[in-house]
This record gives C-alpha cells, sequence and structure tokens, in this order.
C-alpha cells in the first residue's frame, strides 16, 4: 500500500485525495444535511459540479494530446459531443411513449418532421450496452480514421490544428441540419429517466456526480500509467522533437495516432457523462468557440501535468459562471485576457506558478 | 356666352355630326367630338371615340388614352371639361384633355370619372401598344413588341405583321419577328407553323419554351397535340438548343456568383497567407479584422450622411487604415513577444479576437447594422431572359484584383517588398544582411491587416454588419489559405477562386450547409495528398 502511494507525486496524490472527498462528502451534504443548514450542497451545486468534473475530465484528454504529444486539437468538442449525442440517443430512445406526441416508436422531433421509421444508426440505443459500445467507439473511430489520414501525411503544427478545427464545424454545420436525424437545432432533450432512475431525483444526480468522479480517477491513473510508461517517454519525446525521434526510429505516427485515438475516447466519455446531468446535447457543442475554449481551461492551469487541467477547468468555469452571473458582458473581456496573458506570462499555468520558469 | 360656351356648343354639334356620319371632319375636331363621347356616351360609342382618338394625330392623345385606362381621366363637374387629374405628393395635377394645357388644381368633389369596362381596357391596351408600335424612337417600339409578346390572338397578329412591314430597327424588326412566330406556332398550315419554330428558336424568352413545350405534349390517348411530325421534330430540336442554352447560360451565371465569392475569399485570406507566410504566424483575429473594415464603413456611412454615392471612396482608405492600426498594435503587443512559438500564438490571437468582438458589442450594440449600398453600385446587367448580373457583384471583382495588383506590386517592386521576401525566405540571413526584421514583420502585420479591412469594405456590401462577421468567414478563409498554400499569392487566388466556384456549383445539388461540409471534407482529405498546399513554399522557410 505504501509503494502504491509512493508511485504517485504529491499533486497526484492531492487530486485523488479531493477527488475521494468530493466522493463521499457531496452525498452527504447533499442528501443527509437537511436543506437550511449551512452545511447543505444545493442540487443546483450538484449539478454545477458534475458539469465542472466533466470539463475536468475533458480538459484530461486535451492535456494528454496536447500537453504531452504537442498536438494542437482545436476539435476535441467534437468528439466530446459525439458521446454526448450517443448518450442523448440512449436517453431519447428511454423516454418510449412518454413524449409530447405519445409515439412509441419515434422521438418526438422525428414525428413532428413527419418521419415513419427510424433511421437505421438510431437502432440499437436502446440497449444501454450498446450505447456504452458506442459512447467509446464512434469518437475513437472518428479520430482513428480522421488522425491516420492526418498524420500519415505529417500534418503538423497550426495545419492541423486549423484541419481539426475544420473537422468540429463541418460536424457543426452537419448536426445543424434537420435531416441528419439528430434533432438538428434544437438537439436531443426532455430526457425522462437512465436506467430506470428519474434524471430529476436527488439520488440520480449524486450517482451520476460519483460516476463522473470515479470516471475521472480511472482516466487519471490511466493517464498516469502512460505517460510514466516507456510509451509515454516515447510520446513525449515526439512532442519535444518528432523528427529527431523518427530518426531514432520510432514510428511517430504511430504513437500520436494511438494517443489521439485514447483522448478521444475519454473526450467521449466526458460529453456521456455530461449530458444525463445538463439534460440536453444540441449542435452548439460542435461550436469551435467550445473546442478552443478548453484548450484555454489546460493552458490556464499548466500543460503536461494532468492536474494543471483539471485545475484550469475548474478555475475557469467557476470564473465563468460568476461572470456570466454577475457581468455577463465583461466574460469574453476576460476570456480574451486570458488567452493572451497566459500565453505571455504564464507559460506552465498556474500550476507552474512560483517553479522555475522552463528552460 | 363665353368661349367655354361656345366651345360645348361646337363640341355638340360634332356629337351630331358623327352620329349622322356624314360630313368628313378634320382630325382634331374628331378627337374633340370624341372626349365628349368619352364624357356623355354609352360604350359602344365609346369603343369608336377611344378608336377616333387613336387615329387623331393630336400629340397629347396617347396621354388621353392612358389616362383612361389608368381612371385618371375626368369630367369637370362645372363647365363638363374633360381633363387629366393625376394625385401628386402636392395635390391633383390637372391638364386640360382637349388642349393639353396645364390648368389650375381643383379637389376630386369637383370632377366626376369616366369609367370604363373591361372590353374598353382591352380596347385602350390595343391602341396603346399600337401607337406605341409606331413611335418614333426604337426602344418604345421595342418595349412596345415586349409587351405584347405572349399574346396569340389575330388582332395581335395583324398588328405585329403590320409593324414588321414597316419596321427598319434590326433589333425591333427580330422581336417582332420572334412575337409573330410564336402566334403563328398555331397557325393550321403545318409549313407556316414549321416557319414559326425556327422562327423562336433563338429566343431565350419562357413563353417560348413553354409553348414549344406544349408543342410536344401528348393527350390523355397518346396522340401528339402537334399533328405534323415534321413540325414535332423542328419544334423538339429548337427546346433542346434552348435548354441547352439555358445551361449554359445557368453555368456562366454560377461561375460568375462563384467568382465573386472566390475574390471575397481571396480578399479575407490574402492577409493570413501574408503573415502566415512571412511569421509563421496563424492569427485568429483575421476575422475581427475584417469585422472592424465592415464597421469602419459603417460608420464613414454615417459620419456622411448626405454624401452616401462619396462615402465608398472615404471608407476604402479609413478601413485599410484602422484594420492595419489594430494589426500593427496586435503584432507590436501580443505577436512579436510570441516569435517561434505558433501554437501560442494561435491561442493569443484568439483571445484578441474574443476581446475584439465584444469590443464592438459593446460600443455598437449586439444588432446588425445595414450599410447602404451606393445608387452606382446597384441595379443589374441583364444579357437576355435566362441571364443577369448583379452590379455590385462586378464591381467587388473589380475592387479585389486592384488590391490584388496593388499588394504584388508593393511585394515585387518596393523596398518594403523585397525585405519582406527576403525575411520570409531566410529570417536570420535577412538580419545579418541589415534587414530590420521586427519593423518587417509589423509592416507585414499590418499591410496583412489592412488588405482584411478592405474586405471587410467588400463584405459590407453583401451581408450586414455584425459582430459575428469575421467568425462566419474565417473558417473559409483558413481552407483557402490550406488549400492553397502560403507560398505565395498565386497559391491564395487560385485557392480563393477555386473554392468559391466549387461552393457555388455544388450549392444548387447539395444546399448551402451540405456544399460546405463537402468542400471541408475534401480539403481534410486533400491535405493528405499536398499537406502544405496547392503552391507551398520553398527555401528553407518551408522546412521549418
Amino acid at each position: 500500500m505504501r509503494n502504491l502511494v509512493k508511485r504517485y507525486p504529491v499533486p497526484d496524490r492531492a487530486v485523488f485525495v479531493t477527488l475521494g472527498l468530493i466522493a463521499l462528502l457531496v452525498p452527504l451534504a447533499n442528501l443527509v444535511v437537511p436543506e437550511g443548514s449551512a452545511l447543505h450542497f444545493s442540487n443546483y451545486s450538484v449539478t454545477l459540479l458534475g458539469k465542472y468534473l466533466c470539463y475536468a475530465l475533458l480538459a484530461l484528454a486535451v492535456d494528454l494530446i496536447w500537453g504531452y504529444c504537442g498536438i494542437l486539437s482545436l476539435g476535441h468538442g467534437a468528439f466530446f459531443a459525439l458521446g454526448g449525442y450517443a448518450m442523448g440517443m440512449h436517453l431519447m430512445r428511454q423516454i418510449g411513449d412518454r413524449g409530447i406526441y405519445g409515439n412509441p416508436d419515434l422521438p418526438d422531433f422525428m414525428v413532428f418532421l413527419n418521419w415513419s421509421e427510424l433511421p437505421w444508426y438510431w437502432l440499437g440505443f436502446s440497449s444501454f450496452s450498446w450505447t456504452l459500445l458506442m459512447i467509446v467507439l464512434v469518437p475513437g473511430l472518428l479520430a482513428l480514421v480522421f488522425g491516420w489520414f492526418a498524420f500519415r501525411s505529417r500534418v503538423t503544427g497550426v495545419y492541423l490544428s486549423i484541419i481539426t478545427q475544420a473537422l468540429t464545424y463541418a460536424l457543426l454545420l452537419a448536426f445543424f441540419r434537420n435531416e441528419m436525424g439528430f434533432g438538428g437545432n434544437n438537439g436531443l432533450t426532455d430526457f425522462k429517466e437512465l436506467l430506470g432512475f428519474d434524471l430529476q431525483a436527488d439520488g440520480t444526480r449524486v450517482a451520476l456526480l460519483v460516476t463522473t468522479v470515479v470516471a475521472l480517477i480511472l482516466a487519471y491513473l490511466g493517464c498516469r500509467a502512460l505517460t510514466d510508461s516507456r510509451c509515454g517517454r516515447v510520446v513525449m519525446a515526439v512532442r519535444d522533437g518528432e523528427d529527431r525521434a523518427r530518426f531514432l526510429g520510432y514510428r511517430t505516427e504511430h504513437y500520436k495516432l494511438w494517443v489521439f485515438v485514447a483522448s478521444a475516447v475519454i473526450a467521449g466519455i466526458a460529453g456521456a457523462l455530461y449530458v444525463p446531468q445538463v439534460g440536453i446535447i444540441n449542435p452548439g457543442e460542435f461550436a469551435p468557440l467550445n473546442s478552443i475554449e478548453l484548450v484555454i481551461w489546460v493552458a490556464i492551469g499548466g500543460r503536461g501535468t494532468l492536474y494543471g487541467a483539471l485545475v484550469g477547468a475548474l478555475v475557469v468555469n467557476f470564473t465563468k459562471t460568476w461572470f456570466t452571473g454577475y457581468l455577463p458582458e465583461a466574460w469574453l473581456f476576460v476570456l480574451g485576457a486570458m488567452f493572451v496573458l497566459v500565453t505571455l506570462f504564464l507559460p506552465r499555468g498556474l500550476v507552474g506558478l512560483g517553479r522555475r520558469a522552463p528552460a | 356666352m363665353g368661349v367655354r360656351a361656345l366651345n360645348k356648343t361646337l363640341q355638340l354639334f360634332c356629337v351630331v355630326g358623327l352620329a349622322c356620319a356624314s360630313a368628313p371632319l378634320l382630325a382634331e375636331d374628331r378627337f374633340a367630338a370624341a372626349l365628349t363621347v368619352l364624357a356623355e356616351g354609352n360604350f359602344q360609342a365609346k369603343y369608336e371615340a377611344v378608336a377616333d382618338i387613336e387615329a387623331s394625330t393630336v400629340p397629347h392623345a396617347e396621354a388621353v388614352l392612358a389616362a383612361l385606362l389608368a381612371g385618371d381621366l375626368c369630367v369637370r363637374r362645372n363647365d363638363g371639361a374633360v381633363v387629366m387629374a393625376r394625385e401628386t405628393a402636392t395635390g391633383l395635377a390637372m391638364v386640360d384633355a382637349l388642349t393639353g394645357a396645364s390648368l389650375d388644381s381643383t379637389d376630386n368633389a369637383a370632377l366626376k370619372k369616366i369609367i370604363i369596362n373591361n372590353k374598353l381596357r382591352g380596347r385602350l391596351r390595343d391602341a396603346l401598344a399600337r401607337i406605341a408600335l409606331a413611335a418614333a424612337e426604337p426602344e418604345r417600339r421595342l418595349a412596345a413588341v415586349e409587351s405584347l409578346f405572349g399574346r396569340r390572338d389575330d388582332e395581335t397578329l395583324a398588328l405585329l405583321q403590320a409593324a414588321a412591314a414597316r419596321e427598319k430597327a434590326a433589333q425591333v424588326k427580330a422581336a417582332l419577328a420572334a412575337a409573330i412566330a410564336l402566334i403563328e406556332l398555331e397557325s393550321p398550315e403545318p409549313a407556316t407553323r414549321l416557319a414559326a419554330v425556327e422562327g423562336v428558336a433563338g429566343n431565350m424568352r419562357s413563353e417560348v419554351r413553354n409553348r414549344l413545350a406544349a408543342l410536344l405534349e401528348v393527350d390523355a390517348e397518346g396522340r401528339p397535340k402537334e399533328a405534323d411530325a415534321e413540325v414535332r421534330a423542328a419544334a423538339a430540336a429548337a427546346l433542346e438548343r434552348i435548354d441547352r442554352r439555358r445551361t449554359w447560360y445557368g453555368v456562366i451565371e454560377t461561375t460568375f456568383f462563384g467568382l465573386s465569392l472566390g475574390f471575397v475569399l481571396v480578399l479575407a485570406a490574402t492577409g493570413l497567407a501574408i503573415t502566415f507566410g512571412v511569421m509563421g504566424v496563424i492569427n485568429m483575429a483575421h476575422g475581427e479584422l475584417i469585422m472592424l473594415g465592415a464597421y469602419t464603413t459603417w460608420v464613414v456611412q454615417q459620419a456622411m450622411p448626405n454624401h452616401l454615392e462619396w462615402s465608398m471612396a472615404a471608407a476604402i482608405p479609413a478601413a485599410f487604415l484602422v484594420a492595419a492600426l489594430v494589426g500593427i498594435a496586435i503584432e507590436r503587443g501580443v505577436v512579436r513577444f510570441l516569435y517561434g512559438r505558433p501554437l501560442e500564438t494561435l491561442l493569443a490571437t484568439f483571445g484578441l479576437s474574443l476581446i475584439l468582438q465584444q469590443a464592438v458589442r459593446t460600443i455598437f450594440s449586439p444588432l446588425n447594422r445595414s450599410v447602404t449600398t451606393p445608387q452606382w453600385m446597384s441595379g443589374q446587367l441583364i444579357v437576355n431572359d435566362a441571364l443577369a448580373f448583379t452590379a455590385n457583384r462586378f464591381y467587388i471583382i473589380l475592387f479585389s484584383i486592384m488590391v490584388l495588383a496593388a499588394l504584388g506590386a508593393i511585394l515585387r517592386y518596393t523596398t518594403l517588398g523585397l525585405q519582406v521576401r527576403a525575411v520570409a525566405q531566410n529570417r536570420p540571413m535577412a538580419r545579418a544582411m541589415g534587414v530590420r526584421a521586427g519593423w518587417v514583420d509589423a509592416m507585414t502585420f499590418g499591410l496583412g491587416a489592412g488588405v482584411a479591412g478592405l474586405a471587410g469594405v467588400v463584405l459590407s456590401q453583401l451581408t450586414n454588419v455584425g459582430p459575428n462577421l469575421g467568425q462566419a468567414y474565417i473558417v473559409d478563409s483558413f481552407m483557402v489559405v490550406v488549400f492553397g498554400g502560403v507560398g505565395n499569392l498565386w497559391g491564395t487566388l487560385v485557392g480563393g477562386l477555386s473554392l468559391g466556384i466549387a461552393n457555388k456549383f455544388l450549392e444548387p445539388y447539395a444546399g448551402a450547409v451540405l456544399a460546405k461540409i463537402f468542400i471541408l471534407v475534401f480539403i481534410i482529405l486533400f491535405i493528405q495528398k499536398r499537406p502544405r498546399g496547392l503552391f507551398p513554399q520553398r527555401g528553407r522557410a518551408a522546412e521549418a
């Protein structure tokens, strides 16, 4: 046990302890402590925290690909949204005949569009295990195909960033179309229950939060295992000098591809956890702005550290919530200033504060 | 007994004379008499009166008939004089129908409108068309033929044939021949019909196409409407020719639209390509520089509301300066500190784009502003019924070519251009030769930003000006740069034009959104084959 603890550096241990405490204390404070007590954790806060932890998971995925492999993806919002849509489709099927039109076979928006039968790609989403498979497979396969094309022909640097942005932009346009069969502009919403549990119930919310925490810890462990492994060292070598790594005999495109796919899968899982908690998924999640914004979470927290990504996601999003609540006009100024100031003055992010500047 | 009363007596006398149809009257007298009939007679008499007015040589006879058709011909209640009364902003403008002289205005109550029925209306139209067909000016005759085009009754045929017999102007003659041929498509003689098919074959009007298509239809029993096989074959051939030409015109029109969109894209992407080519920096705030140019156009127009025609001339340098100054500020304030870290530059300039967007939203409100198109830029150039070009797109293409030519000249012939190319090819060597690389960077950035401002001026003519204007075009601009490569202006030009034209050609088949998706997917695939675009940069910079 002692050895197991010693394996991880202090910040990692702090992450595990904090996440563990959240998983233990929030259910207590929300479900057991009575309302009105100072220690009570409101339902609103549970959902908010759950949402932010999903963002943290997404930031972890970006940190893995950007911080460790040096690939600045401006399209990770797409993988997040695809995972979210997969979960959203399952939740739509769970509504059954409780929709406004009461059609047991078709979701409301398809009835509205006068569709007579379910498109083939919706088949199977009634099953939870199939949905879980799709949450992993769809973002993973997209990343595999896209990355295979991109890395094989050595598209790097800003070119790759622009192309990933084009990818999410193309998906944004596609999902806005009603004919695609994903609810068009409005997306998927009005969810009722997941695995038989009412999504509005307090217990379900807390359970989702705890699931997110568990997923976050597992993803963190997985990423750490990857970065500590021999494979991870090659990945970092690719980041620091791709040509050199290639000349040393490593197939750099293979390393990049698998890290890219792993990162996309984590992003997809984050999206799938996000949707039942916020209760909606729409094409807006594909917007290029979202993808760039999540890069700045990582930059602010400190990339190439894993824990920095979690810090960044939480700090930026709590700041965002505060500003959009009290000074909505100022938020974009603040966000823009963060982009500029962090890149200029904080290249190692918040967690790099007080440490030696990078060589 | 005043003159007026005498006049009236005379008119009455004329009516009597006309009714007896005995003594031949002078044209002027018949005109006066006809006016009286219009005022007092029954419809049967009015038909003849209209014919008399048409036949008269009185110069304002046409105006009287037009007024009657429009319901403007009235009888003054107090003396029974026939007047033309037209409502204007200042009151009724009255003209004496008999003499054509202007009269003092009265109010509506003093006038009685001369009523007409549908048959009279038809006759009036024919009479007006006949008068116009005989007009001295060829333009008016042409317009008259155009207005009669598609009418298929015998009277029109006779009228047109009479006009054709005396017509001299070639253009009018051709129009008359086509109009006659269209009517003769229904002639009982197969030979006439055949000749008529030949006669209309070159005409692009939709009536012609519809009539030819009708000839080829079959009725319920499967018998063709046109009995004669030869005529059918000729009609089918003519129809095919017309359709082929229409398709061809459609292609030309789409190409034109694509070209204008392409040039907008080229303008938007040029600045991006320059800064990326010279400094290896992607400026994500580029779209906002375009937006600033568009807002400058709007502000200039607001500042000089009485000189809209000239506002463009002031807006172009103003937009260039505003965008260039902001661009230089961005370079000096942020970008130069991030030299050699392109991904960080991308993020920092993205932050700047958010700040600029929100600043515009705060200053000008989030609502869209619309820039007025000056008179000389609006309108259409109509080639024929199937082909028309909008004037403002012509100006856009012209303006873009001028800007690109100027930019090419700056890069090719000026000292700044020489230094820019030197820094782009090999920065350390250029510095060693005494080029102030920092100054060149700032100027390059300013130049690229200024061109973005000009793109904003152009866009303000095509869409509304709003805080998100830049974002809408930035992804497309990136695609142009990725597709064309950053090596030179030709890459941007070819890339922008091909994407613009491809977009417009795909749109009718796939819809605007799907067309865009296709193009994005195509570029993602294209970059596999040519990772550095169509025209890759050569030299050491390419390896950096």
